[in-house]
């Protein structure tokens, strides 16, 4: 087993992972691992902008961004974490572009900006042009330009390194380093590291219809959890409302933000029945809602009735074809479908985790409500800051990549100038040895792919865009009872090289117990608030419910686990709740 | 204003003949094949996955994203390279087994995995980031649109290595940068903003370079994103033979 040194370790080479390695390779040896290569990352799978007030185009301003961040989350976002956010996002985005980001340009040469849902003019007036974009690929030249900086800074990679376990020093107050399979070799290789960031992004893959990628399987917050320490807010899970219908492809609601509209079977523009000033662009939670509502009660579209339309036939078919390439595409390509002479199926997909790694606005992971542990980080969809609150905006997403992922970076390199090298513990890889040869060596007779199936097949139906007690306990029994089938998992595949299968097996144990978690935390949550929607307790309660979740790994005496729920106070600023309208 | 209602789904037969290697016991690749039940919509990477969940998990192949947007799965299907997740089962000819080999020219690992190594290392030895010289503006840099669209059809690539894996000249010459690379350099040397076009096209002008291009459009047939590689490549050449030294 090999061992190797550095002073910072990043795991995830996605937009956080890469901003990070940025900061942090110039002023301390660095070193990224990546299950993947880099350019795989799902950063590159987002569409539609990142938004700044940049007041390119139009009156903005920094404080309006925060106010939208903190309504569109429905008052769960930590208000000092998201007045960072927006405030730093001009940089970020400027930043950006002298890296070499493409964006789309204004008649007079500056960064073009589109609306976007939920982002509006002087605290909800009017839409706001806000998003900054480069057609409808903004992830990809992000995730590209980040990539290529890194290039040219000589940062030090090792792909296709599966990060399996988070080491911790003798007395387990703060981080050594981590513990990575070797896709190619099968080796187990342990990174000893002053600091490590986790920047490993969401676990999409827990729902059967997702946007995610088949790689988003939620490694690095199921490592974290493992080690006992919380998770914040996993029952807010985003449904995206435009996934193209049956398939879960994504389609930005950048197509909205240029003026596509969304249509039920008998062609009305529903929207303007749930949001009357913003419509199309009310934030995603209540545009997913509208959607299922309109179905439910039988204004859904095609031969089941079970999708509406999103429609752009209205819109000239150059700036679909410029503006819209991509999505333009997929429509074609997946549905066989024309978005310019025709209407477009769609239906919430599975998009994006609210919460996961809780951590403060330094990107300090947390080990309860207030205690960081030293020397461990985490940014982007895998951290929880709470930037997104209940329900993130779109865009926010890749601003939070760059404005959290750039601060773990400085965090995590000052630190490491100042710490000492952690002692390793007498076995560091003992645990990930277990695990590894457990599942190489079972005999039992489940199937990988099963199990992931029947998970996927419930969480899609019982803990999906509306949530009742009923089916979460539904939810529940059936992931509990997956686990237990997991115990008897088997692979196929006994080879070291580059065994797809042991690691599908792996993912699939960090699923489960994340889908355990979420559903815990919504049983729990006895109200509605952005992303999560309980039919059985349909308003907001302020009164006992504005306060995070977290979430333990509690292991009984007789070694069984189960998920402990502990509760974090709302960080308020200026912005006391109210009502939430567009 | 129109509709598509969609046909009755119906499940068809569908056999993949697919290279197999494992490099812990096999000396070449040999074909195994597979008959599975899949949808005309579903996309050659489900039905890879299909066959990996239900029949033998020991087929190793890469994919991320399954919408043509990482660059994962690039496979040879029926000869022609393509993503696996852009390719749909109602554009194969299924009457006879489906090939599925791995991409040409870069070494075989495991299955339909390659050592891609070799791939980003020709991307990274064009300089392919952003070199400006003089002083930083405080805001962005203008770029009228124009400018900003000279460069627009090279900023798609996904580095899936289509393209340069589908290029005879790659294929018998292991020291030609490839498609891709010129690709990669091609998106910076029409940036307006970039001020490393003479280094690139240094690079560019040696014996791996260009000029081994031999405009077999290849590269332009197998690109998943539709990006005109081989005009690109024509376009470097012309920006050498212009050049003013």
């Amino acid at each position: 087993m090999q061992i190797h040194q550095y002073d910072v370790v990043i795991v995830g080479a996605g937009g956080a992972g890469m901003r990070a390695a940025l900061e942090s390779g110039t002023r301390a040896r660095t070193a990224v691992l990546t299950k993947l290569y880099p350019t795989r990352s799902h950063t590159g799978a987002a569409q539609g902008g990142m938004c700044a007030a940049l007041a390119n185009v139009e009156e903005d301003n920094w404080e309006w961004h925060t106010f939208d961040t903190i309504k569109g989350g429905d008052y769960l976002v930590d208000q000092d974490a998201a007045e960072i956010m927006c405030k730093e996002a001009i940089d970020a985005v400027i930043d950006l572009e002298k890296m070499g980001l493409p964006f789309n340009r204004t008649p007079e040469g500056r960064i073009d900006q589109r609306r976007f849902g939920g982002h509006t003019r002087n605290h909800g007036e009017a839409a706001v042009r806000r998003a900054c974009y480069a057609a409808d690929r903004t992830g990809h030249m992000i995730l590209q330009t980040l990539y290529q900086n890194c290039i040219k800074q000589g940062v030090e990679f090792y792909n296709e390194y599966y990060v399996l376990d988070l080491v911790m020093s003798e007395d387990g107050q703060r981080t050594a380093g981590v513990v990575a399979l070797e896709l190619a070799t099968g080796q187990l290789h342990v990174f000893r590291a002053k600091s490590v960031v986790f920047a490993t992004g969401g676990f999409g893959k827990v729902f059967k219809t997702t946007s995610n990628a088949h790689t988003l399987t939620g490694d690095g917050i199921g490592i974290v959890y493992r080690k006992g320490l919380p998770l914040e807010d996993m029952e807010f899970y985003q449904f995206h409302p435009t996934g193209l219908a049956g398939l879960g492809v994504l389609l930005t609601e950048g197509a909205r933000g240029e003026g596509g509209i969304l249509r039920n079977k008998d062609g009305e523009r529903f929207m303007e029945r749930y949001a009357p000033t913003i419509k199309d662009l009310a934030p995603r939670d209540m545009v997913a809602r509208a959607m299922v509502q309109e179905v439910r009660e039988g204004r859904g579209a095609g031969p089941d009735a079970d999708y509406v339309y999103l429609d752009l036939t209205h819109l000239p078919a150059e700036q679909i074809e410029t503006k819209l390439p991509d999505i333009t595409e997929f429509a074609r390509t997946y549905l066989g479908v024309d978005p310019i002479t025709e209407l477009v199926p769609v239906f919430p997909t599975a998009h994006y985790a609210m919460g996961g790694i809780p951590t403060n606005i330094e990107t300090e992971v947390l080990r309860d409500n207030d205690t960081v542990v030293p020397g461990l980080y985490a940014a982007g969809e895998c951290a929880c800051v709470s930037v997104h609150g209940a329900n993130r905006l779109g865009t926010n997403s890749l601003l939070d990549i760059n404005v959290f992922g750039r601060r773990a970076g400085i965090a995590a390199a000052e630190y490491a100038v100042g710490a000492e090298l952690p002692d390793l513990p007498e076995n560091p890889a003992v645990f990930v040895e277990g695990m590894v040869s457990g599942l190489r060596d079972s005999e039992g007779g489940e199937r990988v792919g099963e199990i992931r199936k029947a998970m996927q097949e419930t969480m899609d139906m019982n803990a999906q865009v509306y949530r009742t007690e009923t089916t979460l306990k539904q939810a529940l029994s059936d992931v509990q009872e997956l686990q237990r089938r997991y115990r008897n998992v088997a692979i196929h595949d006994k080879g070291q090289r580059y065994n797809t299968e042991l690691l599908e097996a792996i993912e699939l144990g960090f699923l489960l117990d994340l889908a355990e978690v979420l559903v815990v935390g919504a049983l729990e949550r006895k109200e509605s608030r952005g992303g999560h929607a309980r039919e059985d307790y349909q308003t907001r309660d302020d009164v006992n419910f504005m306060r995070h979740t977290m979430a333990y790994r509690h292991v009984g005496e007789n070694g069984d686990t189960s998920v402990r729920l502990d509760y974090k106070p709302v960080v308020v600023t200026r912005y006391q709740p109210m009502e939430r309208k567009y | 204003m129109t509709t598509t209602v969609p046909e009755q789904i119906k499940r068809l037969d569908v056999t993949f003949k697919i290279a197999r290697f494992i490099p812990e016991t096999d000396d070449a690749p040999h074909y195994e094949e597979y008959s599975v039940q899949a949808l005309p919509t579903d996309r050659v990477l489900t039905v890879l996955q299909q066959i990996k969940d239900e029949i033998d998990g020991t087929l190793t192949f890469r994919r991320s994203c399954a919408h043509g947007i990482c660059g994962s799965d690039a496979i040879r299907i029926n000869g022609r390279n393509r993503l696996a997740c852009k390719t749909l089962i109602k554009d194969l000819n299924i009457k006879k087994p489906v090939v599925v080999e791995a991409i040409k020219g870069l070494p075989l690992e495991k299955d339909l995995v390659v050592d891609m190594e070799p791939f980003f290392q020709a991307y990274r030895d064009v300089m392919p980031f952003l070199i400006t010289d003089g002083h930083e503006p405080t805001r962005e840099r203008l770029q009228s649109a124009e400018d900003r669209a000279r460069f627009d059809d090279t900023t798609k690539c996904i580095l899936c290595a289509c393209c340069t894996t589908s290029c005879p000249v790659f294929w018998s010459d292991g020291q030609y940068f490839g498609p891709q690379a010129i690709v990669g350099a091609h998106r910076f040397i029409f940036d307006s903003r970039d001020s490393g076009t003479d280094l690139r096209l240094d690079i560019l002008n040696s014996q791996e370079g260009v000029w081994r291009c031999r405009t077999t459009f290849n590269c332009t047939d197998a690109c998943p994103r539709g990006i005109e590689v081989t005009k690109a490549i024509q376009e470097v050449k012309r920006a050498l033979m212009f050049r003013r030294d």
